[in-house]
């Protein structure tokens, strides 16, 4: 066990874990953060995807002693004084969600996305968001939101 | 909470807001120490609720699986009490909170309980009438209401006022007991209102469950803790049918917080007091296990030799209609075609999980299981405790269409709280939830049919073999992963089935063969069939409209004429007009799509195949582009909701690789309460049926199942996403404005016609028949 000091959403936290243990767990046993979902635990779904240093980062497999220090964001960080981020907005106006177990991860990856490329094309977005998984196949609103909230940030 | 404290409560928690909560999911409650009985579904105050500040909850016996029933429930319920729909909220599928409707299941939730919420509101609705006459002094005649206010109408002098709803019974009990057999038929003496009347249904107010979801304020069953709360994590066996035969708990007894390993026969769990800690406790354990003597099922490359060869555990009485050997004798073409669809897993996006919580001696179970009432039966069963001792309580949950009505999480948590004595929270690996959660099952399918010379089709036999004995996906103490494991078996086991597709085609001569056939290891095996989205329908639709198509590019025909041919050949239809229904499908998709009237395939007698040669009758791939594109149609119904789909796809002749560029559905389940949201279901059921045509598949060797993760089973991804998605909403009633306009399921229709759909588009773009799901070069 060692002490550890996370950066989380503006806050800062510290926690008595095992060096090695998964991101997410800290984040959602430790810190109550239930933004980011256990999928699979190996890095392939996206489900609890996080923000570091402006990055699409997989908690499931990164151990918590990488992220010491850095500024991470869930996404209950998202929003801003009260006010939904553009892509969470739009997340709702397109009514993207079909369970929404999923969409934690949509949301973030589209973020880092757009951090990068503001105004994606179709296949931008195809491969920007292709690693991110939706067993509700609620791909064609994802993309729908995505440039929403694009014309919206511009 | 019990019930009584919930409406005392809540009202309290509503003073001063003038809007509840529009859903008011599960939440840990430990305060509450039971029983736990039932609410009355006699009683109208079990169904709503309405406070002082006039607003309105529902009580629905049902889950949403992220479909928005509970907002189309809201739709209906508001406008048959009348009482505006921005001032109610609805509390879902709980056992002690919530009438037993059942959980979710079949799609019926509108089609079915649609009615009995209607109806109590409706009769909540006609009380307050009365209530509020005896208030005024005028009779109800005279009384009209709106937003859940009465006012006296035709009275344009002052002062007789009006009432709210809130004023009337605002806090207080309903205490009118309704009559019916049970919750399907639960009726007051109110009448229902003409469909016109409704004013929130055709609207589309934003699904409730969404903004909590997108700003991460929703806790769903994978959220919740309990005090004192500890981790659990299962041990599986390492190939199918092993037997334990010791536990070294010592190789885990240096784990920071270890607990306990809890064990009774095959089954197996660690407990830990971190969660990080449970799942190295679940790798490190070390178990002895006694492989079984015979292997528990053949490979997945050789389960359709073994299907056909096997013999069947049961023989569906044989559907006849005309004289089919007489037809196929004097037919002028007979053609035939096998058609296989493997196991595909339900392998939901978030792994089995629950918390149950033992404390005050009763057993609380926090799930996103889609059948509720089922797992609080089965769990009380299962440990043995009294049914009132337990509850169930429903909460979001990643979806797996079909996998929670077997809610293995929920019986194992239950089982290791009350043996440990403190909650416990199991959550399923990736690995595990793939490998050993419930399938859908394997088809393997031989068609036959008969065209006279002007290329009608004059006789048609259908035959289906299932890989569906021993069907167990049911929330049942006796057939759970975990009673299996520990020894139980059921006895009959089920029979399973193979079914018949859907379609209204007047075929004069047809014959439909079905039958199951066992696996040789019916139980604790990871190849379990389940109820997987539309059981079923995809595999069976792929079989028969593939085969529809096979025998219009052997008629030379269209395939929309084709099978608009048969559709009017006969004027019989069913009480919900479905054949009507399914012509005006056909048609509205037909016009949406822009669709070409021709034989396919699309280059006629010189098909594309792809550039390795595989094109039947030849074809000159040399001098063909890589890219070849066609277009494809299929059609089905499930229960009375009719789909057409047609679509576009873009083959790579080199890779084999498949896009569907475009895709229409026309869609029709009658009254349409949120067109937005329904649009949206459609959409996405649709790309799941695409999914099942081009990815998935659960594939094994002799022993076990070698697909693990997103890798061995993979699944549509955001690369695959159409271009264009066009849903058509059909109202193809030969009387559209009835004021009875019934209101169908529309959760699983729309994928099962998107394989044939797709299969018969890659036909018509490369001449390439797929007989083989899923789409992938290696089957094609």
């Amino acid at each position: 066990m060692a002490n550890i000091t996370l950066r989380v959403n503006g806050k800062a936290h510290t926690v008595d874990v095992e060096p090695s243990t998964p991101l997410l767990y800290v984040l959602r046993n430790d810190l109550d953060l239930s933004g980011p979902k256990f999928g699979c635990g190996l890095g392939q779904c996206g489900a609890c995807t996080v923000l570091i240093k402006g990055e699409a980062v997989r908690s499931c497999i990164r151990p918590v002693s990488q992220v010491a220090g850095q500024e991470i964001t869930t996404l209950e960080g998202l929003a801003q004084n009260g006010k939904l981020h553009p892509l969470q907005q739009a997340w709702i106006d397109e009514q993207v969600p079909q369970c929404g177990f999923c969409q934690n991860g949509q949301i973030l990856t589209a973020k880092a996305l757009l951090d990068k490329t503001p105004n994606p094309t179709d296949a931008q977005i195809r491969e920007g968001m292709n690693g991110t998984l939706c067993r509700c196949m609620t791909y064609y609103r994802i993309n729908a939101a995505i440039k929403r909230a694009a014309t919206v940030m511009a | 909470m019990n019930r009584r404290d919930f409406v005392k409560s809540s009202g309290m928690l509503i003073v001063g807001i003038s809007v509840g909560p529009p859903f008011m999911g599960g939440q840990l409650d430990a305060q509450n120490p039971g029983p736990y009985p039932d609410p009355d579904f006699l009683q109208l105050d079990s169904w709503i609720v309405i406070r002082a500040d006039n607003t309105a909850t529902f009580f629905v016996g049902k889950t949403d699986l992220g479909q928005g029933t509970g907002t189309a429930f809201r739709q209906i319920m508001s406008d048959e009490l009348d009482i505006a729909f921005d001032k109610t909220s609805c509390v879902m599928g709980s056992t002690h909170n919530t009438v037993d409707q059942g959980g979710s299941g079949g799609s019926d939730a509108l089609q079915t309980d649609g009615y009995p919420m209607r109806r109590v509101a409706a009769e909540a609705r006609r009380v307050l009438l009365e209530m509020a006459s005896k208030e005024l002094g005028v009779p109800v005649t005279r009384l009209a209401v709106s937003d859940g206010v009465i006012s006296v109408t035709e009275d344009n002098t002052t002062g007789v006022g009006s009432l709210s709803y809130g004023d009337l019974i605002g806090g207080k009990r309903f205490n009118v007991t309704l009559t019916g057999k049970n919750t399907d038929t639960t009726t007051g003496i109110a009448k229902l209102k003409p469909v016109q009347e409704m004013k929130n249904v055709g609207k589309s107010p934003q699904r409730h469950d969404i903004p909590g979801k997108v700003d991460g304020t929703v806790k769903w069953a994978v959220d919740m803790k309990a005090p004192g709360m500890v981790h659990a994590r299962n041990v599986r066996p390492p190939v199918a049918g092993a037997t334990l035969v010791s536990i070294d708990e010592a190789s885990v007894k240096g784990i920071p917080g270890f607990v306990k390993v809890v064990s009774k026969g095959n089954y197996v769990a660690v407990v830990c007091e971190r969660e990080e800690n449970a799942i190295r406790a679940a790798r490190q354990l070390k178990c002895e296990w006694k492989k079984p003597a015979t292997a528990p099922f053949p490979t997945s490359e050789n389960l359709f030799t073994y299907m056909r060869g096997a013999t069947p555990s049961s023989t569906g009485k044989p559907i006849e209609t005309g004289n089919v050997d007489a037809a196929f004798a004097s037919a002028a073409t007979v053609i035939e075609a096998e058609y296989d669809v493997p196991f595909q897993g339900h392998t939901s996006i978030g792994p089995a999980h629950a918390m149950a919580d033992p404390s005050n001696d009763q057993m609380t179970i926090y799930t996103n299981d889609m059948k509720s009432y089922g797992m609080r039966n089965g769990v009380a069963e299962f440990l043995k405790m009294p049914r009132d001792r337990v509850r169930v309580i429903w909460m979001d949950g990643p979806q797996g269409y079909g996998r929670t009505a077997a809610d293995d999480a929920g019986f194992e948590a239950a089982y290791i709280a009350k043996e440990i004595g403190r909650p416990v929270r199991v959550q399923w690996s990736r690995q595990e939830e793939t490998a050993w959660d419930t399938k859908g099952p394997a088809y393997a399918f031989k068609m036959r049919g008969g065209l006279d010379a002007q290329g009608n089709v004059v006789a048609l036999h259908y035959d289906a073999c299932a890989a569906d004995h021993n069907h167990l996906g049911y929330n049942e103490h006796e057939t759970v992963l975990i009673s299996q494991l520990m020894g139980t078996r059921k006895s009959p086991v089920s029979q399973g089935r193979a079914s018949l597709p859907s379609d209204m085609y007047a075929i004069p001569n047809r014959r439909s063969t079905t039958r199951v056939v066992p696996l040789p290891m019916p139980f604790e095996t990871p190849l379990r069939t389940g109820n997987l989205r539309d059981p079923d329908g995809p595999q069976v639709q792929f079989a028969l409209e593939s085969f529809i198509d096979e025998l219009a590019v052997k008629a030379k025909a269209d395939p929309v004429e084709f099978r608009l041919r048969m559709l009017q050949a006969s004027r019989q239809d069913d009480s919900g007009f479905k054949r009507a229904r399914s012509i005006a499908c056909i048609k509205a998709a037909a016009e949406k799509f822009g669709w070409d009237s021709r034989p396919s395939p699309k280059s006629g007698g010189n098909p594309a195949g792809l550039s390795d040669g595989s094109a039947p009758g030849g074809g000159n791939p040399s001098g063909l582009p890589d890219i070849v594109t066609g277009r494809g149609m299929a059609y089905a119904f499930r229960s009375q909701t009719v789909v057409a789909q047609m679509c576009e796809v873009e083959v790579n002749r080199k890779t084999g690789r498949i896009w569907v560029k475009r895709i229409v559905v026309a869609h029709d389940c009658g009254l349409v309460i949120n067109p937005e949201a329904l649009i949206r279901v459609v959409e996405a059921g649709t790309l799941y049926g695409l999914s099942r045509a081009l990815h998935e598949e659960v594939k094994f060797d002799a022993e076990k199942v070698t697909s693990v993760d997103w890798v061995t089973h993979p699944t549509l991804r955001h690369e695959d996403t159409p271009e264009r998605i066009d849903v058509v909403i059909v109202n193809g009633d030969p009387n559209p404005n009835r004021p009875d306009l019934q209101h169908y399921g529309a959760g699983e229709t729309m994928c099962k016609p998107t394989l044939a759909a797709v299969a018969n588009a890659v036909f018509d773009a490369t001449g390439v028949r797929m007989r083989r799901v899923p789409f992938v070069k290696a089957n094609i």
